[in-house]
C-alpha cells in the first residue's frame, strides 16, 4: 500500500474534496439557503463584530432551576435587550455552579461602570446573589481593525513562508515549485478548518470565530508547512542523489516514506500533549485546543498525501490532460 | 571522549544548573531582579481596557499627557505590575492586575481629574496624603497600607473651597513672586472663576498666615501658606524650587485629561476564575509531558530517554527564561509553552529516525549517529525557520490587536522554537555522542535499532 501514496494521487484529492466540501457548505450555502443572504457561515466572536460577554456565576441556584429566559430578563431590565445566553456549570471543589454565558451589545463607552452596575442590580434583585466574573467588551472600531489585521496576518505569514520557501530550496530544480506546493497544501489545511468551524458555527452554540481561533490557524499553517517541508526535504536530497532511470514519481514516493516514522511519530507527540491541554486545560481554551488539534491532523494529512503528489503533478504538468484525454491515459507514464 | 564533548557537557551542565538556580532562587531574587513568574490578566485577574481619546484632532503630545495622568493615577492605586501605553494615534492600552472592582478602579483613571483647594482646619498636612474632601468624600482607598482599612480611616472630611471645574487651565502659568520673607521664590500663578472664585476669596481673606491645602484626586499636592487674600480668586502658590513648580504645574494644568477618554474595550476576569485557569494548565501541561516521556521512550529507549532528559532541560531552561525576561504568562501563552514541547521533540524524532535509518544501511554507530544529525539538520532548520516566521507574524498582528494574549502565545512558541534548536542541536547530540561508548552491536534494542529487520522504507523503485 506505501507504494500507492504517490500513483493513488488523484484518490487522495477526491478524498480531500470530500472533506472540503461539506465545510463549505456551511460556510457559504447554508447560510445562504437559511437566511437568503450571502453571508459566511461563521458566528464571529466580539473580537471581530463587538460586544459583551458577560460570564456569571450564580451561588444560591441550584443547576437546572435557573433558565436562559430569566437571565435575559434580568439584562433586558438593566438595558441590554436580545441578549443571548447560555447555561452551564462548573464544579467548585465539589459543588456544581450555575453559569450562564451572556452576550450583548458592547458597553456604553461612556458610562460603562453604569451599564455594568445596572445589570449587577437586575440580576441580583430577580434571581439572587450573582458574580460576574468575566466581562468583555469590544467596541465597533477595534473589532473593524482587528478583522483587517487578521486578513493581513494570513496573507502575510503565506508570503513570508514562500519566500523563505523558495529561498531554502533554490538548490533544487524549480525552488518556487516547492513553495508554491507548500503553500497550496496549506490553503487546503486553512480551507478545511475553516469549514470545520462553520460546521461548528452551526451545531455547536458554543463556538465561535475569536482571536483565539485565529492563533490556532495560525499555527496549523505554520506546522502544516513544518510537516510538508519535512517531506520536501527529502525529495530535495533525493533528487540530487536520483539515479538516471527513476522515475520522479517513485522517488517522491520513497521520500514520502522514508519520512512516515518522522511524521507519525511527531503527529503522536503533538497529539498527546493536545489531547491533555483539551482535557485538563481548562473551559476557556477548550475551542482552541480542539481547532488545533484538528489542524495539525489534517497538517499531517496532507503534507503525506498532498504536498509532495502535487509536486509530481507539476512536474509532469497533468492539468493538460485533465479536461483533453481524461484521467486514465496519463496516469500511465507515472506507474511504467 | 574528544574534548569538544566534554566542554559540551561542561556547558549544558552550568546552564541547567544556571536555570535551576533561577527557578529555585530564594524569594524569587537571582540576578539583582525579580524572578518570580508574571502571570497575565486571564491567569490572576484584574482588567485590561483600551481607552479612546474622545476628540479625533488629538495629538500624540496630548496622548503622551492623557499617559502620564493615567498612570500617575494608576501608581496611585497601588497595583503591581501595571501597563499604561499609548498605542496607534488615539488609544491607551491601561492594565490592572489582580485589582477588585476593576470596573470602578478604571471609571476613577479615566475621570477628569478634581483639583481642590480645601479648608485643612491649619493642619499642614503630608503631601501624598488621601483624603476626605466634601467633593469626594469616598475615595479608592490606597493599598498595601495596614492603618487604612475603611474610609473612616483616612480622617475627617476636609471641606471643598473650590470645584475644579472652576479652574481656568489658561491661567495657570509658572511664575516668580515678588518680595515675602524669603524674598524671590518660584510659584505657579493660578485663577478661579465663578463661584469657586468667591469662596476662595472669602476663605483667603479670613485665613491669612493660615495653609490651604491642593488636593488633585484626593491626594494632597502641596499645603502652601496663604500671604494675601485672594480677592478676584486668582493668585500665585509659592514653591521651593522650580522641580516643584513644574510638578505642581502640571497636576494644575494637566491634572485634568486633556481630552476626554471612553472605554472602548475592556475585559476584565476575577481572581477566582484565572486560579482556576492555573490549575488546569499545570494538570494539563504535566499529563502532556509525561506522555510524551513514556511514547518516546518506548518507541526509541535509549535514545528516548536522552531525548526526556533533553526535555526536562527544554522545561527548565524555557521557565528560566519567562522568569527572568519576563515574559507575562496568559492562557494561550501556555498553550504555546506545551505546543512547543512537540515541537522540541519533533527535532529529537527526526534525528533518531535518521539514525535507524543509516544504521539499518549498515553504517557503525558513529557514523550513523553523525550522518543522523547531519542529514536531518536541514529539515530542522527550514520547519523551524518557518514556523518562527509565523510567530513573528503573530506577534506583530498581536500588537496591533492591542490584546496581550495572543503576543504571548506568540512569545512563547517562537522562543520555544529557539530553545528547542538549541537542546536538539546541541543538548541531544552532545548525550548521543558521549553515550556511544557503551553501545554493542549486540546490545542494539537499547537504541531501538536493529539490523536484523530491513530498512523500513525499501525504495519504490525496487518494490515494483
Amino acid at each position: 500500500m506505501l507504494e500507492q501514496l504517490v500513483k493513488r494521487r488523484y484518490w487522495w484529492f477526491v478524498l480531500s474534496l470530500v472533506m472540503i466540501l461539506p465545510g463549505l457548505y456551511f460556510l457559504l450555502l447554508h447560510p445562504l439557503i437559511t437566511t437568503g443572504q450571502p453571508r459566511f457561515g461563521l458566528r464571529p466572536s466580539i473580537d471581530f463584530s463587538g460586544g459583551a460577554l458577560w460570564e456569571v456565576r450564580f451561588a444560591e441556584r441550584a443547576p437546572g432551576e435557573l433558565g436562559s429566559s430569566e437571565v435575559g430578563a434580568a439584562f433586558a431590565a438593566a438595558g441590554f435587550d436580545n441578549a443571548q445566553v447560555q447555561m452551564s456549570q462548573v464544579d467548585l471543589d465539589g459543588t456544581p455552579i450555575v453559569t450562564a454565558l451572556v452576550r450583548t451589545r458592547p458597553l456604553n463607552e461612556q458610562t460603562p461602570l453604569q451599564d455594568r452596575q445596572a445589570v449587577e442590580a437586575a440580576l441580583n434583585e430577580q434571581i439572587g446573589a450573582a458574580a460576574i466574573e468575566r466581562l468583555e467588551s469590544v467596541g465597533p472600531t477595534v473589532s473593524q481593525e482587528s478583522t483587517r489585521s487578521a486578513v493581513l496576518a494570513v496573507v502575510g505569514a503565506s508570503l513570508m513562508i514562500l519566500l523563505y520557501l523558495t529561498w531554502a530550496f533554490r538548490k533544487a530544480p524549480h525552488p518556487v515549485r516547492y513553495g508554491m506546493c507548500a503553500i497550496i497544501s496549506m490553503v487546503h489545511d486553512v480551507v478545511i478548518i475553516i469549514g470545520v468551524a462553520a460546521i461548528f458555527s452551526t451545531f455547536n452554540p458554543r463556538f465561535e470565530v475569536d482571536a483565539l481561533f485565529l492563533t490556532a490557524l495560525l499555527t496549523i499553517l505554520s506546522f502544516s508547512v513544518h510537516d510538508t517541508i519535512v517531506v520536501f526535504d527529502r525529495v530535495r536530497e533525493n533528487l540530487l542523489a536520483r539515479q538516471p532511470d527513476q522515475e520522479f514519481g517513485d522517488l517522491v514516493n520513497h521520500s514520502i516514506v522514508q519520512t512516515l516514522p518522522r511524521s507519525i511519530n511527531t503527529q503522536m507527540t503533538t497529539f498527546f500533549t493536545l489531547t491533555a491541554l483539551l482535557f485538563f486545560g481548562g473551559e476557556t481554551i477548550q475551542n482552541f485546543v480542539l481547532i488545533l488539534l484538528i489542524g495539525l491532523i489534517v497538517g499531517t494529512y496532507s503534507s503525506i498525501f498532498n504536498a509532495a503528489q502535487i509536486l509530481v503533478v507539476w512536474e509532469h504538468r497533468e492539468w493538460k490532460n485533465w479536461f483533453g484525454r481524461g484521467r486514465r491515459d496519463h496516469e500511465k507514464p507515472a506507474t511504467v | 571522549m574528544r574534548s569538544r564533548e566534554i566542554i559540551s557537557i561542561l556547558g549544558i551542565v552550568i546552564i541547567a544548573a544556571l536555570a535551576l538556580w533561577i527557578n529555585l532562587a530564594p524569594n524569587q531574587m537571582a540576578l539583582g531582579r525579580d524572578v518570580s513568574f508574571r502571570l497575565g490578566l486571564d491567569l490572576q485577574g484584574g482588567i485590561q481596557v483600551l481607552l479612546r481619546a474622545n476628540d479625533p484632532d488629538v495629538d500624540r503630545e496630548q496622548m503622551e499627557i492623557a499617559r502620564g495622568v493615567i498612570e500617575r493615577r494608576v501608581n496611585a492605586l497601588g497595583v503591581g505590575e501595571t501597563v499604561v501605553q499609548v498605542a496607534g494615534n488615539d488609544r491607551l492600552i491601561v492594565e490592572l492586575p489582580g485589582v477588585d472592582g476593576p470596573e470602578q478602579a478604571v471609571e476613577t483613571l479615566r475621570g477628569t481629574g478634581r483639583l481642590e483647594f480645601i479648608d485643612s482646619q491649619g493642619q499642614y498636612l503630608p503631601p501624598g496624603a488621601v483624603i476626605r474632601t466634601t467633593g469626594s468624600p469616598n475615595p479608592a482607598l490606597p493599598e498595601g497600607i495596614e492603618e487604612i482599612q475603611s474610609l473612616d480611616d483616612l480622617g475627617p472630611v476636609f471641606e471643598s473651597i473650590t470645584d475644579g471645574a472652576d479652574l481656568d487651565t489658561s491661567a495657570v502659568q509658572p511664575a516668580f513672586s515678588q518680595g515675602g520673607v524669603a524674598g524671590s521664590r518660584p510659584a505657579v500663578s493660578f485663577a478661579f472663576t465663578g463661584e469657586s472664585a468667591q469662596r476662595l476669596a472669602a476663605f483667603t481673606a479670613r485665613n491669612v498666615g493660615q495653609p490651604m491645602c491642593i488636593v488633585l484626586d484626593n491626594v494632597v499636592i502641596s499645603c502652601p501658606q496663604i500671604n494675601a487674600a485672594l480677592r478676584d480668586g486668582s493668585g500665585v502658590i509659592e514653591v521651593n524650587d522650580v522641580n516643584d513648580r513644574d510638578n505642581i504645574l502640571n497636576q494644575l494644568k494637566y491634572g485634568a485629561l486633556p481630552v476626554p477618554l471612553v472605554v472602548e474595550t475592556s475585559r476584565s476576569v476575577t481572581a477566582t476564575l484565572g486560579q482556576e485557569s492555573v490549575e488546569s494548565s499545570v494538570i494539563a501541561g504535566s499529563i502532556g509531558l509525561s506522555l510524551v516521556a513514556i511514547y518516546m521512550i518506548a518507541f526509541y529507549r535509549f535514545p528516548g530517554l536522552l531525548a526526556t532528559l533533553a526535555l526536562a532541560l527544554y522545561v527548565l531552561m524555557s521557565f528560566a527564561l519567562y522568569r527572568l525576561i519576563p515574559i507575562t504568562l496568559t492562557l494561550p501563552g501556555i498553550a504555546g509553552f506545551v505546543l512547543s514541547i512537540g515541537l522540541a521533540v519533533d527535532a529529537n524524532v527526526l534525528i533518531f529516525s535518521r539514525l535507524r535509518e543509516e544504521y539499518r544501511r549498515g553504517r557503525d554507530i558513529h557514523s550513523a549517529l553523525e550522518f543522523g544529525f547531519e542529514e536531518s539538520w536541514s529539515a530542522i532548520r527550514d520547519s523551524s525557520v518557518s514556523t518562527l516566521i509565523t510567530s513573528i507574524v503573530l506577534f506583530i498582528f498581536g500588537n496591533s490587536f492591542g490584546v496581550s494574549i495572543i503576543q504571548g502565545f506568540a512569545l512563547t512558541l517562537g522562543l520555544g522554537i529557539l530553545l528547542s534548536l538549541f537542546t536538539a542541536v546541541v543538548v541531544t547530540r552532545t548525550f548521543l555522542r558521549l553515550s556511544t561508548p557503551i553501545f554493542r552491536d549486540d546490545r542494539a534494542w537499547i537504541f531501538g535499532i536493529d539490523r536484523t529487520k530491513p530498512a523500513v522504507a525499501p525504495s519504490t523503485a525496487e518494490a515494483i
